[in-house]
C-alpha cells in the first residue's frame, strides 16, 4: 500500500499551461468554440477545393438560364436535377455565392487576426515600455492612450479609414490602431506587478541591462492577460472589420468579404433575404467561435478559478 | 472625496485638449477637395480661392488650429457647415436628441434585461435556464449590429406584417405625422439663438418628450413604433454584457458568508437576494454600463445607417464621405466629449457607491 501511494506522489507536476489546456478541455462552451474555429479554418484553408466556382467569376453566359438572385438550389432537397446546383443561390452579378462565401472565410479570418496581431505588437511595445520605464514617458504614452480611448471605436476607425483611402488594408490599420490602446493597458498593468518581483531586482543585482530584463524576464511573465484579451479581440476585430466594409469603408467589390457581400445586398433584404442572412450569420459563428474559446481560456489560465 | 472629484476633473482636461487637436488633425487630412465637394465639380479655381478665403482655410494649420481652440473655447462657435451652410451647433441641436433618444431607450432595455437576465442565471446557477440564458448572451455579444438590424427589419415588417406586432422598417415618424415644437405650440415667445431657445429647441427634437408635452398621443406612439428596433439592436451587445457582468458579480456575492447569515437569520430570500445581494453586486455592473456608452454610439452610426435616422452617427458618417470638415470636427467633438464626461461621472459615481475609494484618497 506505502508503495503505491509513493508512486502515485512522485508523479511529475503540471505546468501552469498543461494545467490550463486540461482544464480548457473540460469546459463544454470552450470545446464548442474550438469545434467551430477549427471547421472554419479548415474551410478557409480548403477553400479552392471546396468552392465550385471562382469566387469573382460571373456566370452569365456561362450557365443556361441562370437568373441574378435566384434562390437557393441543393439537389438533395429536392431542387430539380436539370438545374444547376448552387448551394446559397446566386447574387446580383450572377456570381455562385456559396464559392464566395467559402472565400470569404479566408478574409474574415486573416482580417480578425491580423488587425490583433498588429495592435498586440505595438501595444505590447508601448505598454511595457510604459510600465518599465514610468515617470514622465509612462504618462505620456497613457495619456495618448486615453485620448484614443475618449472616441467610440468605430467613429475613429472610420475618420482613420476616410484619411487612408477605402480598402480593406486600411480597414485593418484602423482597427488596429483604434484597439491598441485596450493591450497597452492590459500589458502595462501586469508589467508594472511584475517588475515589482525579487527576481526583477535578481536581475538588476546581477547587472542584466535593463531592455534584457524587460523582454527576457518580465514580458514572458506578463503575457497571460495578453492572450485571454487577443482571443477575445479576434471576434471583435472581424465584427469591425466588417461595419467598416458594411460601410463601404473596408473590402472593395468584387473582393468576397462576408460584411461588404452583405452591404452590397441590404436593399434587396426583403426580395432576397439569404443574401443578407448568410452572410450576417455567418460573421456571427465566427466571433461566438472566438468569443467561447477566449472565455474559456480566462477561466482555465486564472488561477484562482480552478476548481478542481 | 473633494479632492478625489478635483483629481479627477483635473486629469480630463489634457485629454480633451488631446481631443480638440485629433478632431482637428483628422478633418484636416482628409482626402480630397472641400471646396468642390461643397460647391459641386465645377466650381472654378478663383470660387475656390474666395471659398478657402472665406472659410480661413487658406492660413497654415498651427494658425487654423489657434483660431478654431479660440472660436471653441471663447465664443462657444463650433463653426458654418461648408455644404448646409448651417451653424453646425444648430445641426448638432437638431440631430442630437435623435441620437440621445436610441441611446436612452437601448440603455434603458440593455439595463432592465440584462440585470434581470443576470439575476435569474446566478439564482438557479447551473440550471438550464441559466445555460440558456449564457447561450443567448453568448449569441448577443457575437452577432453584428448592422445583421441584428436587417433581420429585425425583415421579422418585423416583413414577416409579421398585419399583424398587431408588424412595426415600420425605417424614419423617425410616419409619411404625413407632424408635431410643432411644444414651444410654438404653447405659443412662448422666445428669441431666436437666445440659451433658453436653444434649450427649448433641443428638448422639442425628442420625438417622443414633444409628444408628451404637447400631448399627441397618435405621434408618441408612432414615434415610440419607430424607434424600438433601432433600440433593441443597438442595445443587445449591452444587454447581452450587462447580463454576464450582472451574473458574475451577483454569485460571487452570493457565496459569501454574510449572504448564509441572512438567511441563518430568516429574512425572506428576496430580500437577501435583492437588498441583501443585489446592491453590494451592482458596482462592477454600473462600469459596464457606463463603458458601454461607446459601444452605443457606434452602433448607432450603424443603426441610423440601416433605420435611416437622421441622428448623430449617420450625420458624421456622410460628412466624411463628403468631406464637410466642421461637422467632422463638431460632431466627433461633441461626442468623444460626452464620452469622457460620461467616464468622468462613472468614476465620480463609485466614490459614492463604494466607501473603499472615497476614503482611499
Amino acid at each position: 500500500m506505502t508503495s503505491a501511494k509513493i508512486i502515485s506522489q512522485s508523479k511529475e507536476p503540471s505546468s501552469l499551461y498543461q494545467d490550463a489546456v486540461r482544464h480548457l478541455f473540460q469546459k463544454n462552451s470552450a470545446v464548442v468554440g474550438m469545434i467551430m474555429l477549427l471547421a472554419l479554418i479548415l474551410i478557409a484553408v480548403f477553400a479552392d477545393v471546396i468552392a465550385p466556382y471562382n469566387p469573382t467569376d460571373q456566370l452569365i453566359g456561362v450557365e443556361d438560364g441562370i437568373v441574378k438572385r435566384s434562390a437557393p438550389c441543393i439537389h438533395w432537397l429536392g431542387c430539380p436535377a436539370n438545374k444547376p446546383q448552387h448551394f446559397f443561390g446566386v447574387d446580383a452579378n450572377f456570381r455562385d455565392f456559396f464559392s464566395r462565401m467559402v472565400y470569404g472565410s479566408r478574409l474574415s479570418l486573416l482580417a480578425g487576426i491580423a488587425s490583433v496581431t498588429l495592435a498586440i505588437i505595438i501595444g505590447t511595445l508601448l505598454g511595457s515600455i510604459a510600465g518599465y520605464v514610468g515617470g514622465w514617458l509612462d504618462n505620456l504614452v497613457m495619456r495618448l492612450m486615453d485620448v484614443l480611448l475618449a472616441f467610440p471605436a468605430l467613429i475613429l476607425a472610420i475618420a482613420i479609414v476616410t484619411v487612408l483611402g477605402p480598402g480593406l488594408i486600411n480597414a485593418l490599420l484602423a482597427i488596429a490602431i483604434v484597439t491598441i490602446p485596450a493591450y497597452a493597458r492590459v500589458i502595462r498593468s501586469s508589467v508594472l506587478s511584475v517588475k515589482e518581483q525579487e527576481f526583477v531586482t535578481a536581475g538588476h543585482a546581477l547587472g542584466v541591462s535593463p531592455m534584457r530584463i524587460l523582454f527576457r524576464h518580465v514580458l514572458p511573465n506578463s503575457i497571460t492577460p495578453l492572450i485571454v484579451q487577443a482571443t477575445l479581440g479576434i471576434g471583435t476585430a472581424i465584427i469591425e472589420v466588417a461595419a467598416l466594409s458594411f460601410l463601404g469603408l473596408g473590402a472593395q467589390p468584387p473582393t468576397p468579404e462576408w460584411g461588404s457581400m452583405l452591404s452590397a445586398e441590404r436593399n434587396q433584404v426583403f426580395t432576397a433575404p439569404f443574401l443578407v442572412f448568410i452572410p450576417g450569420f455567418a460573421i456571427t459563428i465566427v466571433v461566438l467561435g472566438f468569443n467561447l474559446l477566449g472565455d474559456g481560456l480566462r477561466d482555465a489560465l486564472d488561477p484562482r478559478l480552478n476548481r478542481r | 472625496m473633494t479632492q478625489y472629484i478635483t483629481n479627477r476633473i483635473m486629469l480630463t482636461v489634457p485629454v480633451l485638449i488631446g481631443i480638440l487637436f485629433v478632431t482637428f488633425v483628422l478633418a484636416r487630412v482628409i482626402p480630397g477637395d472641400p471646396c468642390r465637394a461643397a460647391l459641386g465639380e465645377k466650381a472654378d479655381d478663383e470660387i475656390c480661392a474666395a471659398f478657402f478665403k472665406r472659410n480661413g482655410l487658406d492660413k497654415p494649420i498651427p494658425v487654423q488650429f489657434a483660431v478654431y481652440m479660440r472660436q471653441i473655447i471663447i465664443e462657444q462657435d463650433l463653426g458654418r457647415s461648408f455644404r448646409f451652410g448651417r451653424p453646425v451647433s444648430e445641426i448638432i441641436l437638431e440631430r442630437l436628441p435623435v441620437t440621445v433618444e436610441l441611446a436612452l431607450l437601448a440603455m434603458v432595455f440593455a439595463t432592465i434585461l440584462g440585470v434581470s437576465l443576470g439575476i435569474i442565471s446566478a439564482y438557479w446557477h447551473n440550471s438550464a435556464i441559466d445555460v440558456l440564458t449564457m447561450v443567448w448572451a453568448n449569441i448577443g455579444v457575437s452577432i453584428p449590429v448592422f445583421m441584428l438590424g436587417l433581420l429585425f427589419q425583415y421579422i418585423f415588417a416583413l414577416l409579421l406584417k398585419d399583424t398587431f406586432l408588424q412595426l415600420p422598417p425605417s424614419g423617425r415618424l410616419s409619411a404625413g405625422l407632424v408635431n410643432p415644437p411644444f414651444f410654438e405650440a404653447w405659443h412662448w415667445s422666445l428669441t431666436k439663438n437666445s440659451i433658453s431657445y436653444n434649450i427649448c429647441f433641443f428638448l422639442s427634437n425628442l420625438t417622443m418628450f414633444n409628444a408628451i408635452l404637447t400631448l399627441n398621443f397618435g405621434v408618441l406612439i408612432d414615434a415610440m413604433k419607430h424607434l424600438i428596433l433601432p433600440a433593441i439592436a443597438v442595445g443587445t451587445i449591452p444587454m447581452a454584457i450587462i447580463a454576464r457582468i450582472t451574473r458574475s458579480s451577483l454569485l460571487e456575492v452570493l457565496g459569501l458568508d454574510y449572504i448564509r447569515t441572512a438567511r441563518a437569520k430568516g429574512i425572506a430570500e428576496f430580500s437577501v437576494v435583492f437588498h441583501h445581494g443585489l446592491s453590494n453586486a451592482l458596482l462592477p455592473v454600473v462600469t459596464v454600463i457606463g463603458l458601454q456608452l461607446g459601444a452605443l454610439l457606434s452602433g448607432a452610426v450603424l443603426t441610423e445607417t440601416i433605420f435611416n435616422l437622421a441622428g448623430l452617427g449617420r450625420t458624421l458618417f456622410e460628412a466624411i464621405t463628403a468631406r464637410d470638415y466642421i461637422i467632422v470636427q463638431g460632431f466627433t467633438m461633441v461626442i468623444a466629449v460626452s464620452f469622457v464626461v460620461i467616464n468622468l461621472m462613472v468614476d465620480i459615481s463609485y466614490a459614492f457607491l463604494d466607501p473603499r475609494i472615497r476614503l482611499s484618497k
